[in-house]
């Protein structure tokens, strides 16, 4: 592996049955990048993230992640990278600062750091009034921004982000996007998938992925070149209807 | 270790943060207890019979014959002694010992009269009760029998013979149908909940999110099961503690036995449970599907664990599923160490039984739990 490239992914297939979910991918991602993942929904985004987190097993080709192999490395991914699903998925019952000690410990990390972590954690998110509060009764922007924290609370070298602001409000979107440069400006290596456009704008490189196959990869403004677009969103459109 | 003392954290703190859930999970056993222990009723077939038999004459030989000839009665064993028949007894091997005295003929014949001895395992007060009638009714009709025959050979008879069973019942000196009952209840109730609540657990888990999220974490599946197990393990002696505190206060079942002998029983009963309820989870992706297929385990454990209908009526096939029933013996053990305060010892067998089906299980849990697809 390449010094400097975190993600290898040569050939990866996923095959469900006689459908191909994702045919054949190839692609790698440098360290301390922000990698934007697009595609049409059912393109197959959420499948090849699956098989690089290390929760569904290719059926072909190969990927190594912070250096590992999914195949037979998964669970020593799985120290080395975050990730944060498309469904929320902190527990609506606990409150903040339970659900930051539930994932750190789960994560091995000993009580003393957790709870240096989760002040910290709460103190940059300005969190402090709510951090006793249910997160189930918080709303979905907010919801996202702790899951986002949460799953960097092991200093991953890798995170994997899942549609992250789908149904978030533009202004929180802005304040997720701050998140994220932070944390890639930190040396943590950002993977992302999103249907917004603007948001692939803020990409060091983006891939667009059409019928489980990746069609485009280069930076923004490359790619809007190559296809003679105004913005990603045109790039988009000339690619996903082919 | 250090993980999994989060993961108890976390599901003891989401189970006493669920206000709906808590009064479901104390106050409907307690109220399932006192109704169904005052409601089911029983029959008895396949009596386990055997006799002592000191007057060895055709009259004492004619009586056993009658006993044989009854659909009821089956499993005829002679035994040489009382002291051997009560040893039987207490293993469990017979239900009713009729004990003929020496010179029962001879008795019989001179003085027109004639004592038997009925002892009957009466931990079934109901089953007890009716095998005692059961007896009581071949011994009327041998005596109306042997009047015939007696009147036969021509001597005169008219006075009426008469052939008294004293009947005395062990372990439920009263027929107390309660004190039957109360165990059974208590068995199905620490079942009913602790089978529901780990049925469910992972695929709601699965429903909101969380188990993907879990799956992605350096998190090793036995810590992640073990984790699960423990609060529902000690949920479920909770109960087993508020059960037999009702049996004593309301029922005043008789607690002759270790309550520690039950408690490390219940133990390992329970992990069995558990280890069901979260193979279910494994297999099942919504919570629905999940209840449906504990409640299939459920009705089938509780029909056959001999609990409402005797194992011993059952037809051989069946009687061979139930070995594999783990309620069959929570309620044998249950009712052993409460009423005949049985020992380590004596309940072995199933605690063995129990042991390997708890091994089993929970190897199938955490090995049909995956956290890559």
């Amino acid at each position: 592996m390449e010094k400097n490239k975190v993600i290898q992914v040569e050939g990866l297939t996923k095959n469900f049955g006689d459908f191909t979910a994702v045919n054949a991918i190839t692609f790698d991602v440098k360290k301390g990048e922000i990698f934007g993942f697009l595609g049409a929904n059912g393109a197959g985004k959420t499948t090849a993230m699956k098989m690089l987190i290390g929760i569904s097993n290719p059926s072909s080709g190969k990927a190594n992640v912070a250096g590992f192999d999914v195949q037979t490395e998964a669970e020593e991914i799985k120290k080395n990278i975050g990730y944060m699903s498309q469904k929320f998925a902190l527990y609506d019952d606990l409150t903040v600062k339970e659900n930051i000690t539930f994932f750190g410990g789960i994560y091995g990390l000993s009580r003393k750091k957790i709870k240096e972590k989760s002040t910290l954690l709460i103190e940059e998110l300005g969190l402090e009034k709510v951090a006793n509060s249910l997160v189930g009764s918080l709303p979905l922007g907010w919801k996202q921004k702790i899951s986002f924290s949460v799953s960097l609370i092991h200093d991953p070298k890798i995170v994997f982000l899942d549609e992250p602001t789908g149904g978030v409000d533009p202004i929180t979107r802005r304040q997720f996007w701050e998140l994220i440069y932070k944390a890639a400006h930190q040396g943590t290596t950002v993977f992302v998938t999103t249907h917004y456009m603007d948001e692939a704008e803020y990409c060091d490189r983006v891939s667009i992925m059409v019928n489980g196959k990746i069609e485009a990869l280069d930076t923004p403004k490359k790619l809007k070149e190559q296809f003679n677009a105004e913005d990603m969103n045109d790039v988009f459109l000339k690619l996903a209807r082919g | 270790m250090n993980t999994i003392l989060f993961i108890i954290q976390k599901e003891f703190k989401q189970i006493f943060r669920n206000k709906g859930m808590l009064p479901i999970i104390f106050v409907m056993p307690l109220i399932q207890l006192i109704i169904l222990s005052n409601a089911a009723t029983f029959d008895v077939k396949n009596i386990k019979f055997g006799y002592v038999n000191h007057d060895h004459t055709s009259t004492s030989r004619a009586l056993i014959e009658k006993f044989n000839a009854s659909t009821y009665f089956n499993v005829l064993t002679n035994f040489p002694s009382e002291k051997l028949a009560s040893q039987a007894m207490l293993n469990g091997e017979v239900d009713v010992v009729l004990e003929i005295p020496s010179y029962f003929e001879r008795d019989f014949q001179k003085e027109k009269r004639s004592a038997l001895g009925v002892t009957i395992n009466a931990i079934d007060g109901a089953a007890a009760g009716i095998e005692n009638v059961y007896v009581t009714q071949i011994i009327q009709s041998f005596n109306k029998d042997l009047k015939v025959n007696v009147s036969q050979y021509g001597q005169k008879q008219n006075q009426p013979i008469q052939i008294t069973t004293i009947p005395s019942f062990w372990y439920n000196k009263t027929l107390n149908y309660k004190t039957f009952m109360v165990p059974g209840i208590l068995v199905l109730l620490v079942t009913m909940i602790t089978l529901f609540l780990s049925g469910m657990n992972i695929v709601r888990e699965k429903e909101i999110g969380t188990l993907e999220q879990i799956n992605v974490t350096p998190i090793k599946k036995s810590q992640f099961i073990i984790g699960k197990l423990f609060p529902f393990l000690v949920l479920g002696l909770a109960i087993l503690s508020v059960g037999l505190l009702i049996a004593k206060l309301v029922f005043n079942v008789p607690m002759v036995g270790s309550l520690l002998l039950m408690y490390f029983y219940t133990s390992i009963y329970i992990l069995v449970v558990l280890g069901i309820g979260l193979f279910i989870s494994n297999y099942t992706d919504t919570q629905q599907q999940a209840m449906f297929i504990a409640w299939f385990f459920m009705v089938i454990f509780i029909l056959m664990s001999g609990l409402f209908t005797p194992i011993e009526s059952m037809p051989k096939w069946a009687q061979t599923i139930t070995d594999f029933n783990p309620i069959k013996y929570f309620v044998e053990v249950l009712r052993m160490v409460m009423l005949k305060g049985s020992g380590f010892v004596d309940i072995l067998p199933q605690l063995l039984k129990t042991l390997v089906f708890a091994i089993i299980m929970n190897g199938l849990a955490v090995w049909s739990y995956k956290k890559t697809n």
